[in-house]
């Protein structure tokens, strides 16, 4: 294979980092009055970004650069997801962002850098590879949390998640240094045969769990979960949606590829860690959200909650298991996207708010908008026939498969927990009178968004979870 | 009939028709101005009204024209790929579910009826919410599926959820420290106490679809899971439907949900949400495991039989006339899990017609106590005294209904409670013996009842003006009061309609059993 092929295959990735380069110059040459034009142009790429992915590249799996960077069906599933979950959030943003006035032309192109870090974690076959994609991503990603930089809870968010950030990636970084000290290698088949033929895999273990530690930081699994309501709160919500929604589905995925591609062999080393991890995330996301009056830091204690759903997956290690965290990850960020665009409605005539209490009665001022949240919260909670429940049902199932059955039956009571205070929200939606209406006009893109995943949380059992579950068990079956 | 008629989408249609009238409901509420709510209410009364009766004539035409009670086995049976990988639409009936389904259809035209004035806040949504959980409900009785079966089963908590905290009684209690709407505790205890026992029923669902590939309702009341792993599915699957039915000691969602719910609430919770417990037992519980429903028949025994006579104690010391029909309705299900874990014919088929008979008296009871609280606004039973003075019609009709809850031989509620008796005796004499005295202690508070709020001197002012009985509340008690008698006067057709199914679960049961044995 010579350069030119390693060209085509990466193309996307290419093409990405150069557009949000050329983005970058253009908003400098022009300034802050076209930055309306570059979200659009930033959408235009991420489009031709999802054709170039879906239709160029290869349908078998091709490992380029070293074994680096690999094409598949998985990253191909992945990069598929996370340019339309970046596309929703950067059209969702648009209304806001000027309300606020915190319209700039940097946005845009730190969300194309981000998606971009995001396309590499996906791919990355490679310790280096990982490392690469995640800081590209996590810097994009503190710059945007503090992207207020006049309100005192948005800087306060991104310099909290800088310095813990950092310290995170510190401890991955250590991790992988030691993984590579006992394997002698950084690519994950290589790790893998390391790993089988060691006879002493001690050391092994140790760098892996720092190494987890730091992924487990990224997706704000319990216990590197202390960031993630500070940073939602602080952050401006369209960026929070784009926070909970597209780079936790991109750690995820880059968690059970890293588990299931470089340390098959040490699986019954691993398992109880991340099982431990899922259990513990369900149990804090249930209980702490309970006593949340803030919509925002219930969202992200709820998404703490899903993560820990979603680790049960990774923590079967087995094909359905990947293939569980892919489904829910899926649906968990339609979802997310949904409830974000919901939030972005709550507006009234001095401004945005964020208080549960200010959903009371919504259902009888606002019907389509309390459907719309009733919707998405039972979807939230898992209750069938909902979308969110599918997610639920095939990531139990993996666990069950893969003899966590403990795991299982403490995240069904975990359920429980939480349903509570996702039907709270609905308590005051249906059984509160009603207070101060909201405003009606927030851009078509957020109705739209929290339309369409409405409809998918009601419909999407007929439709869409026979072909999701089709994909992702495509995407599933390369890592193994 | 003709093959092609009979082959149709018959059960997909009764299932989802009452999805059609929500929709038009949804429909003219989106298209109606904010100046036009009357308009809204009164329509969104006649939609659910037409749409209830047409499902309801359907599932009458379709029992009489393509169900065929002699065949044993699943009839009108659909199949249509779904999710793959062995999830697939399955529907189809058999005794002991069709006349469940048409226990349905024949309830909801009632519940709208019986709302018809006394629900006037926000009449579109609740009639959304009660069409939405008619299609969950019938769902639950067709599915062949036990993925399909699971997400009718849940599904329905969410519209109940709503009908109880959004049009349930007012009134606040003291939880926690707190003053809290009484309605909202109701709706939240009843939401997650379901919840937390179907959630173990799904993780139970899931490891058997993970042993035979396949969640098909038939394949796996056939597929015999190891003996060890039986107890185990048994106790998630009885978590589940203990709640449901409702068991002792996991009963107590109940007497909150009944009071607090709106009249129609009540009928449909006692009438159709608790049978979807006994038809689980009867459906997953007896021929998937039957050895574990062999080996915790004791405890289903113990449980069954402190419920009946701690329940009727209960009920005794009930101020509140719906809590006092809600402990006796616990009572009167004892009776049906009884019956089912016996393992005899009497038993099974006698609990299967209890569940049928329990739903028509309870649910008319229910209407009777809804007909005082729409006079009057409140259920306390100190309120009333000398109604029959006052309301002549409506003491008859009232003292119907608590004779066939009492068991008064002639009217349904005999047969319900002799059956599974003399199916339990076979098995347990003690455990007959004991539940026996339940009949009594029924008696006696259902005399109570009866007495302190229709005889003694009509002491209370505010009821020298009450009116009797109109015309909707007889025509709605009447019909049920028909159908009391008949099952009650003649229960053999309707026991042989069961008797397929039964035969069925019970040649499963002891097969197994003997192979056990071996």
């Amino acid at each position: 294979m010579n350069l030119l092929d390693y060209i085509n295959l990466s193309f996307p990735e290419i093409f990405i980092a150069l557009a949000a380069m050329a983005l970058l110059i253009l908003g400098v040459l022009i300034g802050n009055k076209a930055s309306r034009e570059i979200s659009l142009g930033a959408v235009g790429i991420l489009v031709i970004a999802i054709f170039l992915t879906s239709f160029g590249g290869s349908a078998q799996r091709v490992a380029i650069f070293d074994g680096a960077f690999s094409i598949d069906s998985f990253a191909v599933f992945a990069k598929v997801v996370i340019y339309l979950g970046a596309i929703v959030a950067i059209l969702m943003s648009d209304r806001f962002m000027v309300r606020e006035k915190i319209m700039r032309f940097e946005y845009p192109a730190l969300i194309l850098l981000a998606v971009l870090g995001m396309s590499i974690m996906v791919s990355a076959t490679d310790l280096i590879a990982v490392y690469m994609g995640i800081e590209l991503q996590s810097l994009s990603l503190y710059i945007l949390a503090a992207f207020n930089r006049d309100s005192r809870r948005s800087t306060e968010a991104g310099m909290k998640y800088f310095v813990l950030g950092a310290l995170s990636s510190g401890l991955l970084l250590y991790g992988a240094s030691l993984i590579y000290g006992f394997t002698g290698a950084t690519g994950f088949a290589a790790i893998a045969e390391g790993a089988a033929n060691s006879t002493n895999i001690i050391g092994l273990i140790f760098g892996l769990v720092f190494f987890v530690s730091g992924l487990a930081f990224k997706v704000s699994a319990v216990p590197f979960h202390m960031w993630t309501p500070d940073v939602y709160e602080g952050a401006p919500t369209p960026i929070t949606a784009f926070f909970a929604a597209v780079p936790k589905f991109a750690g995820m995925l880059l968690f059970a590829r890293v588990m299931v591609e470089a340390f098959p062999s040490v699986l019954d080393q691993w398992q109880g860690v991340i099982a431990i991890m899922a259990a513990a995330s369900m149990a804090v996301g249930a209980f702490a959200a309970i006593a949340q009056t803030n919509i925002k830091r219930l969202m992200a204690y709820s998404s703490i909650g899903h993560v820990g759903f979603a680790l049960m997956g990774i923590a079967a290690g087995t094909a359905d298991g990947v293939q569980s965290v892919l489904i829910y990850m899926s649906i968990y960020m339609i979802m997310t996207l949904g409830t974000f665009a919901l939030i972005l409605s709550m507006r009234r005539s001095e401004g945005m708010t964020e208080n549960i209490a200010d959903l009371a009665g919504l259902i009888q001022t606002r019907p389509g908008l309390g459907i719309m949240f009733t919707v998405l919260f039972f979807s939230l909670a898992g209750i069938p026939p909902l979308l969110g429940f599918w997610g639920k049902f095939y990531v139990f199932f993996a666990a069950v498969e893969a003899g966590l059955l403990w795991l299982a039956i403490f995240g069904a009571v975990m359920s429980v927990v939480s349903a509570y205070y996702y039907l709270k929200v609905v308590y005051f939606i249906w059984f509160k009178e009603p207070s101060t209406e909201f405003e009606v006009n927030n851009g078509a893109a957020v109705s739209v968004t929290a339309w369409g995943s409405t409809l998918a949380m009601v419909f999407g059992f007929v439709v869409a979870i026979g072909p999701l579950r089709v994909a992702a068990e495509k995407a599933a079956s390369v890592l193994f | 009939m003709t093959e092609s008629l009979s082959e149709q989408h018959w059960l997909s249609l009764i299932t989802f028709l009452p999805l059609i009238g929500a929709l038009l409901i949804i429909i003219n509420r989106m298209l109606a101005r904010a100046d036009e709510e009357e308009n809204v209410a009164r329509r969104s009364r006649w939609v659910a009204m037409f749409t209830t009766l047409v499902t309801f004539a359907v599932s009458i035409g379709v029992y009489y024209l393509f169900y065929d009670p002699e065949i044993i086995g699943f009839q009108l049976v659909e199949e249509m790929p779904w999710i793959g990988n062995g999830i697939s639409y399955k529907v189809g009936v058999d005794g002991a579910s069709i006349l469940f389904v048409l226990l349905t259809t024949f309830f909801l035209p009632i519940c709208i009826l019986a709302s018809w004035f006394s629900v006037n806040k926000r009449v579109a949504d609740y009639m959304i919410a009660f069409l939405l959980l008619e299609t969950f409900m019938i769902g639950v009785f067709v599915a062949l599926d036990l993925v399909l079966f699971y997400v009718f089963f849940e599904a329905s908590l969410i519209p109940m959820f709503i009908i109880i905290g959004v049009w349930g009684s007012p009134g606040t209690k003291q939880f926690l420290g707190r003053e809290i709407s009484a309605r909202v505790y109701a709706a939240f205890k009843f939401f997650l106490y379901t919840l937390i026992g179907s959630l173990l029923l799904l993780v139970a669902l899931l490891w058997m679809y993970g042993q035979a590939g396949t969640t098909d309702i038939v394949a796996l009341q056939t597929y015999q899971f190891p003996a060890g792993a039986q107890k185990w599915l048994w106790l998630a699957f009885f978590a589940s439907f203990a709640v449901k039915v409702p068991m002792w000691p996991v009963h107590t969602w109940l007497p909150d949900a009944h009071v607090q719910a709106p009249t129609a609430g009540s009928v449909i919770l006692a009438a159709i949400l608790l049978k979807m417990g006994g038809y689980g037992f009867f459906r997953f519980s007896l021929p998937m495991f039957p050895l574990a429903s062999a080996e915790f028949m004791p405890l289903v025994y113990t449980l069954s039989v402190i419920g009946i006579i701690y329940t009727s104690l209960v009920a005794f010391a009930q101020e509140d006339m719906k809590k006092l029909i809600a402990y006796s309705s616990v009572a009167h299900m004892g009776f049906v899990t009884l019956g089912l874990f016996s393992g005899t014919e009497q038993g099974m088929e006698g609990a299967l017609f209890q569940m049928l008979s329990h739903g028509f008296i309870s649910g008319a009871l229910f209407l009777c106590v809804g007909v005082l609280y729409d006079r009057t606004h409140t259920r306390e039973i100190a309120f009333y005294g000398g109604l029959v003075t006052k309301m002549k019609m409506f003491a008859f009709l009232f003292l119907v209904f608590t004779m066939a809850n009492i068991g008064l031989p002639g009217l349904s509620g005999f047969v319900g409670e002799i059956l599974p008796l003399i199916g339990t005796f076979e098995v347990n004499s003690w455990a007959a013996i004991l539940a026996t005295t339940g009949v009594i202690l029924s008696a006696g508070y259902g005399l109570r009842l009866y007495r302190e709020v229709m005889f003694g001197k009509l002491t209370n002012d505010k009821l020298a003006t009450i009116r009797d009985v109109d015309k909707r509340e007889i025509f709605m008690l009447g019909i049920l009061l028909l159908m009391t008698l008949y099952l009650g006067v003649n229960p053999s057709p309707t026991l042989a309609v069961f008797s397929p199914a039964v035969d069925s679960v019970l040649e499963i049961y002891h097969t197994a059993l003997a192979a056990a044995a071996l």
